[in-house]
């Protein structure tokens, strides 16, 4: 099962490497990893997305709590949360045509053109992983130039809140 | 006081009470070796190489309970290390070791003997640390400290640059330590601590399996207390030897892979088992799917990220072992009366009828020398109370098996990582530790070949430690695989030449022994152990078929061990 595990960690050199190492090491998959500081500049937040049966994800967790630099953490999946990721994605826009069908689509999608030119839209777009996809899906025969992902950013949602 | 980095790394080891450094010079580390030289309350150990160093520091550790230190230069000092530090941390073997580094400013630059010490160490380490300011040092190496001897022991890097240590600031020891991200859990639940107890005394055929967690715990006296109160057989891991004295009749021997038929067949058996301080091994477990298939299972141990790692546990308990054992044991003698005494009974008939099994029997008539008649010669000289240092073969596990250790740090030997080369160097670490004590090194010829420039070191420190090396010719733990597993072929497991060791030995300037017949071995073992300053070589000429029963095969279970030969034929 898939699980978004949220950690408060010490915002210090090496930290971010600690915990890659250990995924890595131990054979763990991580669908996405992202982390920044928090407003404690001492602490970094990172959300990592992986998948595995619930032993491993057991393990997962023990062995996240193990690393001296992990402060708190807590697995989002657990209860009810909200992930969100963005993506910044450039497509080819030229014909008046295929740029009305681009806008009226991110319109659609609750996103927005954040560049432009004569011949291209950079766009920005922010939801869940599965409505990104969905998006670049609908996108159909536009031609993408590139997409860039953020990774997933988890919180729990209501009185719940991981910190220190 | 206003100190520079290399007299504040020096003060710091005084203060925190460290006697012995083990190391070597180098270009990264002459400040520090600069101060080393200028005072007489730490004693450095100069080892041949590094790994030596890690090993002998290993072998501190793993017989006083107190952590090993060592200091090594930047690039090969620190790779060199590595062995060692992998080593420790398999074991959970408390250790700091000070790696010197480039200054800060050629961090990156690929600088001469550079490499990225905290980057290669952090898989095997249990933290590292890179200390980039000298107004960090102390407070740094006390976390080191601290961390390496608390919770489940492991090594910790503490990588220092060059600047640091001629860079200066005010020195004040820290006496405390504060890190909100590690506190290590101690007490055990009570509502689990109870639970185990009311399954342990309604068990009908109990079973205790207890590892090296309770010789790094301090555990024994609590384990021993335990199991009497219980009533139940106790069976230990290749790490946990000695932590039950071996001669007690409740004792049934060592587990797994080459473990005694009794363990092994108690373990398939049991319905309720307690593991302390074991980590479920795969060595220990062979095959999970038919591990221990009718029991119960509790588990305790410090580290939460042992439990159910590999085998599934029932009643997990998170906890250092020496308290949740004692809390235990209040509680057992509290409910015994309601013990089924007569399962019990039933139960201990059964492991009787298994001991009668004689599964570790040899010939005993044999005109070679059979490693195992070594052993038990080592044993009976030394009136079973020597340390015992080991490398890692076939003579680790007749060690394991023959020498009945009655206290725990006495059997010293690579568990986890299985490190050839380990033996001599930590029999060298205990010695220092224990100047009077009778320490012995079980080798044999290719693992005693891996660190063996560290006959220097024990000439230069005076260590009189008894090499006892089984000399088979072969590098028999391969050769047995391979008559088992791969139709005797015995690809690469024999070396052509073999160095003189008697005259190896000497060389250094020390004594070397030769003996071939199983007749001269008690008299020339004796005489050995009656040097008691001077290191004595055995190059022992013993059976070259011998092979370590019983055995379970890689992924089978418990209850399929090949007996030896002579046991199936009686």
């Amino acid at each position: 099962m898939r699980h978004i595990i949220s950690v408060l960690l010490e915002n210090e050199a090496g930290a971010l490497s600690r915990v890659a190492g250990l995924f890595s090491a131990r054979g763990y998959n991580i669908e996405s990893l992202t982390v920044a500081p928090t407003e404690d500049a001492s602490l970094s937040r990172m959300t990592v997305v992986t998948e595995g049966s619930e032993q491993i994800i057991e393990q997962i967790i023990k062995q996240l709590n193990k690393l001296v630099d992990v402060v708190k953490l807590l697995d989002l999946t657990e209860g009810a949360h909200i992930e969100r990721e963005m993506m910044l994605i450039k497509v080819r826009a030229d014909g008046a045509e295929g740029r009305e069908e681009i806008k009226r689509l991110i319109d659609i999608f609750r996103g927005r053109i954040i560049d432009v030119t004569d011949t291209t839209y950079t766009l920005e777009l922010t939801g869940t992983g599965s409505k990104l996809d969905a998006f670049i899906e609908a996108l159909g025969t536009t031609t993408i130039l590139e997409t860039v992902r953020s990774g997933v950013s988890g919180i729990a949602r209501g009185e719940k809140s991981l910190h220190v | 006081m206003e100190l520079n980095g290399a007299e504040i790394l020096i003060r710091f080891l005084k203060d925190e009470g460290v006697e012995h450094v083990f190391g070597y010079p180098g270009g990264a580390v002459l400040y520090i070796y600069d101060e080393l030289f200028k005072q007489e309350n730490v004693k450095h150990i100069l080892v041949r190489h590094e790994q030596g160093a890690t090993h002998a520091a290993d072998g501190y550790a793993r017989s006083t309970g107190k952590p090993g230190v060592v200091l090594v230069t930047s690039g090969p000092g620190a790779t060199n290390a590595v062995t060692g530090i992998a080593t420790a941390y398999m074991d959970s073997i408390p250790m700091v070791v000070i790696t010197g580094q480039v200054p800060t400013g050629a961090i990156g630059s690929d600088a001469f003997q550079e490499v990225d010490a905290v980057g290669i160490t952090r898989p095997c380490v249990k933290h590292n640390f890179l200390v980039k300011d000298v107004n960090d040092l102390a407070e740094t190496l006390k976390k080191a400290f601290y961390v390496a001897t608390t919770g489940r022991p492991g090594p910790v890097v503490v990588d220092i640059p060059k600047d640091v240590t001629i860079a200066t600031t005010d020195y004040v020891f820290p006496e405390t330590v504060d890190m909100r991200s590690y506190n290590p859990v101690v007490k055990g639940h009570p509502k689990q601590i109870q639970k185990a107890v009311d399954l342990l005394l309604s068990a009908k055929r109990p079973m205790i399996y207890s590892g090296g967690g309770v010789v790094l715990g301090d555990g024994s006296k609590e384990l021993i207390d335990f199991t009497r109160a219980l009533g139940a057989p106790i069976t230990n891991t290749l790490m946990g030897l000695g932590a039950y004295p071996a001669t007690d009749e409740q004792f049934v021997g060592m587990l797994g892979m080459h473990g005694t038929y009794e363990a092994n067949m108690a373990m398939h058996d049991c319905d309720v088992l307690i593991s302390v301080g074991a980590r479920f091994d795969d060595r220990v477990v062979g095959n999970i799917e038919q591990f221990c298939p009718d029991a119960t299972i509790i588990h305790i141990d410090i580290d939460p990220a042992s439990i159910s790692k590999s085998v599934v546990v029932d009643v997990p308990i998170v906890g250092d072992v020496a308290t949740v054992l004692s809390d235990m044991v209040t509680l057992v003698n509290k409910g015994k009366k309601d013990q089924d005494s007569k399962a019990l009974k039933v139960w201990w008939s059964q492991i009787s009828e298994w001991r009668n099994m004689d599964c570790l029997k040899y010939d005993r008539n044999s005109a070679l020398i059979k490693p195992q008649f070594a052993i038990e010669t080592l044993y009976n000289v030394t009136n079973g109370d020597a340390y015992v240092a080991s490398d890692v073969g076939q003579h680790q596990m007749w060690a394991a098996q023959f020498y009945k250790f009655d206290e725990p740090r006495r059997w010293i030997n690579s568990g986890g990582l299985g490190t050839m080369g380990f033996g001599l160097p930590a029999a060298i670490g205990v010695q220092l530790a224990h100047p009077d004590a009778q320490v012995a090194c079980v080798t044999g010829d290719a693992s005693i070949q891996m660190c063996i420039q560290e006959l220097g070191t024990a000439l230069q420190y005076n260590t009189p430690v008894k090499i006892i090396s089984l000399n088979n010719r072969y590098m028999g733990m391969v050769r047995q695989w391979q008559e088992f597993f791969y139709e005797s072929r015995y690809s690469q497991s024999y070396m052509e030449t073999i160095p003189d060791f008697v005259k190896l030995t000497e060389s250094y300037g020390h004594v070397g022994m030769r003996i071939e017949k199983p007749g001269d071995l008690e008299g020339a073992m004796k005489e050995a152990f009656a040097m008691k300053d001077r290191l004595v070589f055995m190059d022992i000429v013993t059976d070259q078929t011998e092979n370590v029963y019983p055995m379970i095969q890689a992924g089978k279970g418990h209850h399929e061990m090949h007996l030896s030969p002579e046991r199936e034929l009686a």
